[in-house]
């Protein structure tokens, strides 16, 4: 379960880094991936772990901004593994050096050979906690004091070094929901889904002990206080600072958090979902033009508003003049085949329509436009103060031995996740 | 400043320049230099000459010019080994500097450096960093054992470092634990046993995961998968302590717990207990499909695996498997795939109507996966058929011309599978016939109308418009026409006679197409010889298939289940398989060397000097090979469908001559007993062999031995003139003859036949171990070169009975001290507590068929058995009373990994 080798390719194949760990590849070996991935017409069609048969290599590559990443072994290795510590990877540079793209790298490479030996040993992973990297990988030189590895490396709490000091303790929590939904047709909603997530931004001295209570349905059945407004959370994923054995036997949600911001979970709940912003598009082809009538609800109730809504309306590809419109913002985007129609707020109840043409060549290829239109519709917003879900946090106690009194914010916001509409 | 300036290329005294710089005095002038140097290193360019200069630099306070030097040495250690030696030194002093950084880096990068020169050095240190007082340096340390034993695995005993490492295994924190599992879970894979799990440990292990970080978690979880419960309750508590995992944010954790999980269920007895947590697995799942793509890929092929055996778990999460529209292909095509496993009679209708969403969508590789979709989703659910034929005939009806062609091809499946049933879709699939341009599409078109002869009234001209271009059709088509001709012909009193006569004609004379010329003829002589005959032939009932997917065989499948987030699930391909270039199997490479310079000659002779007049003798394999391959002449390619076999050989025979869709590659097989099937084993893929797959196992039946083959064809030539060759073995076996009774294999057929085998004993050659290397030469490859093992699953056939394989007393100690204490195996063991020995021993050894030769009653017991090949294997179990630790000494006069092999065997027997 072990890789070889680790590169970094830019964005046509040319190594800018790599690192042999284990010297049982030959350097060559990434030229085949030059080859089948990057000069493959569609990169979006290569499938991410790809097999040499010839020489016996398996590579796994992610794809970042300009730049690939990809992991070579010779074993049957952990290809979960291989993809996420790839992953892991990019997230500790980007703490690093915030963008990761062709050029940081360049401008950094000691300092990237230095992390890649830090986070992986012979092909194993190792530390990869970004913030306890950073007490003794640096480029910043006061040479007279060499570092020392923090006892966070190798402690049980990894990732928290001890001796953090914050003027104010303060911690801000974000309780993000987004939601994915696909409706048919025919009106009816073929899949909802929310995807929720915390994040934690902790500035809090010491190692504070946390505790988060949420009105989740089955920790409120654990400690015998049923038929509150509870909600069902699917399935949960926790950061690694949450102590997992601890939430498996009574649904405390208790952790020592990472300094700084960190997601804390991240739940998911399938049940079924009214459609928060329903939208729905008219289409007439006329020889020359073609027509649009484009409804909006806001199906939420009207103390809550929707920012920065987006609802994109697939045109034929062969539309000629741009857009025209009585009423509304709306914008053509030629290079996406839709048109854009901006709202910057939407309230409650409330219902907008939109209406205009588009001019269309003379020679008509009706089959290729009735099939372009019937892309789905899909729609971007924003809702403060809102979880679609009904999740709330009753509380987040913090117990630190020093006894600070520290102060917790948290925030609500839904969002669409992959929200489409199929047109009928 | 960025780094980047460093890459920007300088002036031609480059070298010269560097060089000052290193030898300066100012540490910063030097680190400019070699990050200059290690920048160029990065662009590829050679600065190895550079390497005095560098290691002269070593000896530094500056931690960063430090790191520097060690990369360079890193990467150019290697190329100038004589030079290397010469940072030994300050390796050695680092390691014992005070700053655990420091060590820890010296001792890294020694490791790093893998030449058997420098890791001598290396063991003192290792042996202290190993004990050292800070973990940051142990965790290192047990990493680096892993690094000198791939170098050097005899130092690695000397030091014995392997018990030192299992010390490590209940270290204080947790990193240095699962560091210590990964390096001896690695040093497992060459040193089997070394990893050596007991229940203690493995408990003691999942408790440490709530303190490991997540990489330590999966390092700890795969090794926990390769433990076998000892029994139900343990299975249980394994489950039970590694449910909280799922909720882990790392999908690595997430899917090799979910492999212990799934490997521990089988282990478990309550089917209630069982569901339960069947319950708990769906969710977490789902979850993955909402991860990266890259790692969501990962883990749909993983469920697309776990569906196969347990569908319960996500029936009623299809939802979460509908395509959004932006997913990447390859993410829309497992989704696909998962969707058809996971229908039923309820969800059905909802997932056609999906799949009918895609067919209308503009990637073509998809829209025709999806109308796949929907006719699979019909063979599989006949309820759903219905529903599925309605939704293809309104696919139809848009008129694009892709899916009309793959529904078309779609409807032939399902009319196969339910015939009469959907006649009235025929109308509307002919009036789509100008728009088929893909052989596949107009020949199932052709079938259809064929078929429904009797029912389509314009059939005669639609047949006419389809023969006046009979020549500039594809063979495919053709031969569907020539089926679908004489089908209209007896169908219809006679109708089309002088086209079928046409055709036949033209089929007999002026086709170079022999499959096309043959059909021909056999139709015309059927019709010559007897109208009747012909009726029934070509009218006969057909077999309905079943699918048109192959399935992963069930074995292979609980291999891949057992390896759950590897790249093997990825690939859905037996590690073993494809890692077979890269980690020379013993059987490919090794094989190829010693075989050719040793047995060249023997080989060639043998296997060229085949004489014709060597005729098979009809033995069961023979015969019913021989019997498919005449069933099979008539079949054609076209179908990848398999079908159910009919009992009744007569019928079968019949229908198979007419279903032109029928497999070629299934029908084939000979029956053998399931046990057999099961334990043949792929021995080498069609990738390595030319296009042949070839697979095989032992067999012992009417007191001889033999060697069962499955050869597949997968090339597209016939391959005839098949012959085998063994080299020496372990056991002086060869075949007795080396003609194999296959007359020839067509393409994407398999066939299997026997290979008897006979002692020999000049060719008996212990060294070889438990390999049996094998060579197959036929016309179309080559000589091919693959081998089999002997193993647990197959030691059995190659021991003699109890009349031979019992030695009496003298026999015995004749033998005992004749091969000597020098090749004594000793082995320590427990046996279940409050067992009475030495009849236990009896009792357990015996179906193993090692016999029991005398016991004394101070706690002895002699025990033997015989192989082919005039090999005996002699035991003495000795035990002290009340005590279940017993201690087995082996001897045996002839290779030792067997006597390892009989001593895996028996403990496992014993432990029971």
């Amino acid at each position: 379960m072990v890789v070889s080798a680790l590169y970094i390719l830019d964005a046509r194949g040319r190594v800018l880094i790599s690192r042999n760990y284990r010297g049982d590849v030959p350097n060559d070996v990434i030229n085949q991936v030059k080859q089948k991935v990057i000069e493959a017409e569609d990169d979006s069609s290569t499938k991410p772990i790809i097999h040499d048969e010839q020489r016996g290599y398996s590579l796994a590559l992610i794809k970042v901004s300009d730049i690939f990443l990809v992991a070579v072994t010779r074993t049957n290795a952990n290809a979960a593994l291989m993809l996420s510590f790839l992953y892991r990877v990019v997230l500790v540079f980007r703490e690093y050096f915030k963008d990761v793209e062709e050029e940081s790298i360049r401008d950094n490479f000691v300092l990237i050979y230095e992390l890649l030996d830090e986070m992986m040993d012979f092909g194993f992973p190792q530390s990869t906690e970004s913030k306890v990297l950073q007490e003794y990988i640096t480029q910043e030189r006061h040479v007279l004091e060499t570092p020392r590895p923090p006892i966070a490396v190798t402690n049980a709490v990894s990732w928290r070094s001890e001796g953090v000091k914050h003027q104010r303790n303060e911690v801000f929590l974000d309780v993000i929901e987004k939601v994915n939904l696909l409706v048919g047709a025919n009106g009816n909603v073929l899949y909802s889904e929310i995807l929720g997530q915390m994040k934690m931004k902790s500035f809090l001295s010491g190692m504070p002990e946390l505790k988060l209570g949420l009105n989740d349905k089955l920790q409120f059945e654990a400690s015998g206080r049923p038929g509150q407004r509870a909600v069902e959370l699917e399935d949960i994923k926790f950061h690694q600072c949450v102590r997992l054995s601890r939430f498996e036997a009574d649904r405390t949600i208790s952790f020592i958090p990472p300094d700084g911001e960190f997601e804390l979970m991240s739940y998911r709940l399938s049940t079924p979902i009214r459609p928060l912003i329903w939208v729905d598009a008219v289409i007439e082809f006329h020889p020359y033009r073609v027509d649009y009538t484009v409804n909006v609800r806001a199906q939420f109730k009207p103390k809550y508003t929707a920012n920065s809504v987006k609802i994109y309306v697939p045109t034929p590809p062969d539309a000629d003049t741009p857009f025209k419109s009585a009423s509304g913002r709306v914008k053509y985007m030629p290079e996406k085949d839709v048109f854009v129609w901006s709202l910057k707020h939407l309230h409650g109840g409330q219902e907008l329509v939109v209406r205009g043409y588009f001019g269309l060549p003379s020679i008509p290829s009706s089959e290729n436009r009735e099939q372009a239109v019937r892309r789905p519709i899909s729609v971007e917003f924003e809702i403060p103060y809102f979880t679609v879900s009904g999740l709330q946090v009753r509380y987040l106690k913090i117990i630190e031995k020093s006894g600070y009194r520290a102060l917790p914010w948290v925030r609500y916001i839904t969002q669409n996740g992959d929200y489409q509409l199929r047109m009928a | 400043m960025p780094d980047s300036k460093y890459f920007s290329t300088t002036n031609r005294g480059e070298l010269f320049e560097l060089k000052q710089l290193l030898n300066s005095q100012s540490s910063r002038s030097k680190r400019e230099a070699l990050k200059q140097i290690i920048a160029s290193m990065t662009i590829g360019k050679d600065v190895s000459s550079l390497f005095t200069d560098v290691l002269n630099c070593m000896q530094t306070v500056d931690l960063e010019l430090k790191k520097l030097v060690y990369l360079y040495l890193i990467s150019y250690a290697k190329t100038q080994p004589d030079l290397a030696i010469l940072a030994v030194n300050t390796f050695v002093k680092d390691a014992s500097d005070p700053n655990p950084l420091i060590r820890t880096l010296a001792l890294r990068t020694m490791g790093c450096i893998q030449l058997t020169r420098i890791s001598e050095y290396l063991c003192e240190p290792l042996r202290r960093a190993l004990k050292d007082a800070d973990p940051y340096v142990r965790k290192t340390a047990a990493i680096c054992v892993a690094k000198l034993y791939e170098v050097d695995p005899a130092l690695v005993s000397e030091y014995g470092f392997i018990s030192t490492l299992k010390e490590l295994v209940l270290d204080s924190s947790p990193m240095v634990v699962a560091n210590a599992i990964a390096a001896l879970g690695e040093i497992d894979e060459s040193l089997p046993g070394t990893l050596e799990l007991k229940p203690n440990l493995v408990s003691g292990l999942i408790q440490c995961l709530n303190d490991c970080s997540e990489w330590g978690q999966v390092f700890i979880i795969d090794a926990v998968a390769s433990y076998m419960p000892s029994g139900t309750e343990e299975a249980e508590s394994i489950i039970e302590r590694l449910l909280p995992r799922l909720y882990h944010a790392n999908a690595a954790v997430v899917l090799s717990s979910m492999k212990v999980i799934v490997k521990n269920l089988k282990y478990v007895k309550s089917a209630e207990f069982s569901r339960m947590i069947q319950k708990k697995l769906g969710a977490p799942l789902v979850t993955l499909v909402s991860a990266e793509p890259e790692v969501q890929y990962v883990a749909l092929r993983n469920i697309n695996l776990l569906v196969r055996k347990y569908p319960e778990i996500l029936q009623n999460e299809f939802k979460a498997f509908f395509c959004k529209y932006n997913d990447p292909p390859y993410i829309k095509e497992e989704k696909l795939e998962i969707l058809v496993r996971l229908a039923n009679d309820d969800n059905a209708p909802k997932i056609i109507s999906e799949c009918k969403e895609y067919a209308s969508e503009v990637d073509v590789g998809f829209v025709r996966s999806s109308v796949q979709a929907i006719g699979r989703i019909a063979l599989k659910i006949e309820s759903a058929a219905n529903n599925s034929v309605e939704t293809l005939l309104e696919l139809v009806r848009t008129r694009v011309v892709y899916v009309v062609q793959e529904s078309l091809v779609v409807m032939k499946d399902i009319m196969r599978k339910y015939p009469n049933e959907f006649e009235g879709a025929i109308p509307v699939l002919c009036e789509n016939l100008e728009a088929l341009d893909e052989p596949n599409a107009r020949a199932s078109l052709v079938w259809i109308i064929g078929e429904y002869a009797d029912r389509i009234e314009n059939v005669v001209e639609l047949v006419e418009s389809f023969l006046d271009n009979f020549r500039d059709e594809s063979i495919q088509v053709q031969q569907q026409l020539l089926t679908c001709t004489i089908k209209v012909y007896l169908k219809c009193n006679g109708s089309c006679k002088s086209s079928l006569e046409r055709i036949l004609n033209d089929g007999m004379k002026n086709s170079d197409n022999a499959d096309l010329r043959e059909r021909a003829f056999f139709y015309s002589r059927l019709l010559q010889a007897n109208k009747e005959m012909a009726n029934s032939v070509v009218l006969a009932r057909k077999p309905r298939i079943v699918s048109t997917h192959e399935d992963l065989d069930e074995s292979l499948l609980n291999t891949l289940l057992d390896e759950m987030g590897s790249l093997a699930s990825v690939f859905h391909r037996s590690p073993h398989v494809f890692l077979a270039s890269s980690k020379p199997l013993p059987q490919v490479s090794i094989m190829e060397d010693e075989w050719n310079e040793e047995n060249a000659q023997v080989l060639s002779h043998d296997i060229l000097d085949l004489s014709l007049s060597d005729k098979p003798q009809l033995g069961d394999a023979s015969e019913a090979s021989n019997k498919t391959s005449v069933d099979e002449l008539f079949e054609s390619s076209s179908g990848t469908a398999s079908t159910k076999k009919p009992k009744e050989q007569n019928n079968d025979l019949l229908s198979l001559i007419d279903d032109l869709f029928s497999p070629a590659q299934s029908s084939s097989s000979v029956d053998h007993g399931d046990d057999l099937q099961k334990r043949m084993k792929l021995l080498l893929p069609s990738s390595k062999a030319r296009g042949l797959e070839i697979s095989g196992a032992f067999s012992a039946e009417q007191g001889g031995i033999q060697y069962v083959l499955k050869l597949r064809n997968e090339s597209n030539e016939i391959i005839g003139e098949n012959a085998i060759q063994f080299n020496k073995n372990l056991l002086g076996l060869i075949p007795a003859r080396s003609k194999l009774d296959v007359v020839r294999i067509n393409p994407n057929e398999s066939v299997v036949c026997k290979v008897d085998l006979r002692y020999v004993s000049s060719e008996k050659d212990s060294r070889k171990g438990l390999l049996f290397q094998m060579a197959l030469k036929n016309d179309v490859c080559g000589v091919i070169y693959f081998g089999d093992k002997l193993d647990e699953s197959n030691l059995n056939i190659f021991l003699e009975s109890e009349s031979t394989g019992k030695l009496t007393k003298q026999a015995f100690l004749q033998e005992w001290s004749k091969i000597g204490s020098s090749d004594e195996v000793v082995k320590q063991f427990n046996v279940p507590a409050g067992v009475s020995l030495p009849n236990y021993f009896i009792e357990k050894l015996y179906p193993l068929k090692v016999f029991h030769v005398a016991s004394s009653p101070s706690g002895q017991s002699y025990f033997s058995a015989r192989l082919v090949g005039e090999i005996c294997v002699l035991l003495e179990f000795r035990w002290a009373d009340k005590d279940s630790n017993v201690q087995l000494a082996s001897r045996c006069n002839s290779a030792k990994e067997l006597v390892k092999l009989f001593e895996r065997l028996i403990e496992k027997a014993l432990g029971k």
